[in-house]
């Protein structure tokens, strides 16, 4: 494919770009050559995180230098060009809105003069790209939040968000995997384990995947956390 | 798995029916297991962690037999009290500590015999911040993701996910043969002294150079060139302070802010241990260990990797500066480090 760049990042790690404005198709690309370089790995190599508009790939230089790594990449990117690009997964995640499980989401409606049920029906009709798994393990960088609900981050953070908490910050949404001090807008929670470290792979999402929320009443969230993980 | 008997599955010369353990009599600011890190995790968000100073933590699992990547103790400006039931080969590496068992002073940086029943102390030094504590056969904690180190924002690995607290029990794992031939040959040249060392230690002069004011060598990092000549200069003739806000996630420096010519929009892409990243406010941050797996803050540089046990004993209040390394260099230097370990590793089987 065309429009990448190659620079070091330190003496074990290449990041490669892919132009610098988000763009689904580039996105695409960028995760179908990093399951080509995870199913061929190059000697040394140890893992590749894909970003919005990077990859950024891992490597021991015991095995091989900078000047090495930077060949083989772009041998790789070269024979890329034509791959065809792997569909992702779309993945539903279960939502109670409101109440003690979203105790921000008045102030979304009131910040933009809609009614609670008005913010539910929005949040759940979107479908979601998981770009980047990163902050904490398995929070999924989601992009495709309407414009209309964009809100600004609580001013004062909160020392502990629950996990599982579904939030706003600005054009963002995402859910929080593990208990954290944060300063996202808290909408709603999952029953699901978006962290999971006892299972391979360790999360619910991958970076390609797409997300739909669906709103269910707060009795099937207890049940849900009873019963354990059904789905 | 049935029927096998806890901590029997690493060495055949095991012979124990339980699991030997070390209990925390005092736990010290912030002690965690710790060993080279996850690795193969970080595009699920998951922190590569592992010990701050990998050196240090490489040696004491050498000085002990130990594979060099079997899980350690990480203890940070105050020590721990461990007292062991069974008699025990340790090796304590790194700054900041000294050791003691039973009260009296013991040596570091070589292998230790420690009787049944000893108490193995800390008190703190001037200098250095991070000191490893290795047991022959390593400490046995359950690996998850495939390694023994402690994620503590994220909660599990090492001991239940968090640092060391009193009364909790450190299962040890079982000596490899050559652990074994150490410990005997320690224990065989004990006097009255409650434990046992060699004559010899770890030359410093094969060790990382670790300084009160160190000079950090670094690349450039991708937006170095988004900064303003000034600051790029500032950052490089500047001292720059470790703050208090600094942990093994990240060091907070203090120094000239530095700032961009022009506002960067940037997206959020991967980071790692040695990234110097620049919040708004201007001041640099160096990731460590802990590093999240993605930063959204323009880098100016990042550390070269033979530089990070350097950094890991660096403690609030001193300085450092910044010296440029091109990539070529850095990858040389870590090669030499490598080949050290290698040599060392040598000398011991040598030895022993």
């Amino acid at each position: 494919m065309n429009g990448w760049q190659l620079c070091p990042l330190g003496d074990s790690a290449v990041r490669i770009q892919f132009g610098d404005q988000l763009d689904e198709t580039v996105h695409r690309r960028l995760l179908t050559i990093a399951d080509q370089l995870r199913q061929h790995p190059f000697e040394g190599m140890e893992e590749c995180v894909p970003a919005y508009t990077t990859l950024t790939v891992f490597y021991n230089p015991v095995h091989m230098d900078y000047a090495d790594v930077e060949q083989r990449l772009t041998e790789v990117l070269q024979q890329m060009s034509d791959a065809p690009v792997q569909p992702g997964r779309t993945v539903e995640i279960p939502v109670c809105y409101g109440g003690a499980y979203g105790p921000d989401i008045e102030f979304v409606a009131l910040h933009h003069g809609f009614t609670v049920e008005e913010v539910i029906a929005m949040h759940t009709a979107a479908a979601y790209r998981v770009y980047a798994l990163g902050f904490s393990p398995g929070f999924p960088y989601l992009g495709g939040l309407p414009t209309a609900l964009a809100t600004p981050r609580r001013a004062t953070p909160r020392l502990a968000v629950p996990a599982g908490s579904v939030g706003i910050a600005g054009v963002q949404t995402g859910v929080y995997p593990v208990e954290t001090p944060g300063g996202w807008q808290i909408i709603g929670r999952t029953p699901l384990a978006l962290f999971r470290p006892w299972e391979h792979p360790p999360t619910l999402l991958a970076p390609g995947d797409t997300v739909r929320f669906r709103a269910i009443p707060s009795e099937a969230f207890d049940a849900w956390a009873e019963g354990g993980r059904t789905s | 798995m049935m029927g096998r008997r806890d901590g029997a599955q690493i060495a055949p010369s095991c012979t124990r029916d339980a699991p030997a353990v070390a209990r925390v009599r005092a736990p010290g600011l912030l002690s965690t297991v710790q060993d080279l890190g996850r690795t193969g995790y970080r595009r699920f968000g998951v922190i590569h962690s592992g010990a701050m100073d990998r050196v240090a933590a490489q040696v004491a699992n050498l000085l002990v037999g130990n594979h060099p990547a079997a899980a350690v103790l990480e203890m940070t400006l105050t020590g721990a009290a461990l007292h062991f039931e069974q008699e025990a080969l340790i090796a304590v590496t790194g700054l900041g500590l000294a050791t003691f068992v039973d009260g009296e002073p013991a040596p570091c940086w070589r292998p230790l015999y420690v009787a049944a029943g000893s108490t193995v102390s800390f008190h703190p030094l001037p200098q250095g911040c991070r000191t490893y504590l290795a047991v022959a056969g390593g400490w046995m904690v359950p690996l998850w993701l495939g390694s023994a180190s402690t994620d503590i924002r994220a909660g599990f690995g090492g001991l239940a996910g968090r640092p060391l607290r009193a009364g909790d029990a450190l299962p040890i794992g079982c000596a490899s043969e050559r652990g074994l031939r150490i410990l005997a040959a320690l224990k065989s040249k004990r006097t009255r002294a409650p434990f046992a060392a060699p004559l010899w230690r770890v030359s410093w002069n094969a060790l990382p150079r670790y300084e009160i004011n160190p000079v950090i060598r670094v690349m450039e990092g991708p937006q170095a060139n988004a900064f303003t000549v000034d600051s790029q200069r500032a950052f490089f003739t500047s001292p720059f302070r470790v703050t208090p806000q600094s942990d093994r996630m990240g060091y907070r420096l203090d120094g000239p802010a530095l700032s961009l010519s022009r506002p960067l929009e940037m997206l959020s892409e991967a980071v790692t241990a040695g990234t110097i990243q620049v919040p708004p406010d201007g001041r640099p941050i160096v990731l460590m260990a802990d590093s999240q797996t993605t930063g959204g803050y323009p880098q100016i540089a990042q550390v070269a990797s033979v530089d990070l046990p350097r950094l890991a004993q660096l403690r609030p209040g001193q300085t450092m500066r910044f010296a440029p390394i091109g990539v070529r260099e850095a990858q040389r230097l870590w090669r030499q480090q490598v080949q050290w370990l290698r040599c060392l590793t040598a000398a011991i089987q040598q030895a022993f």
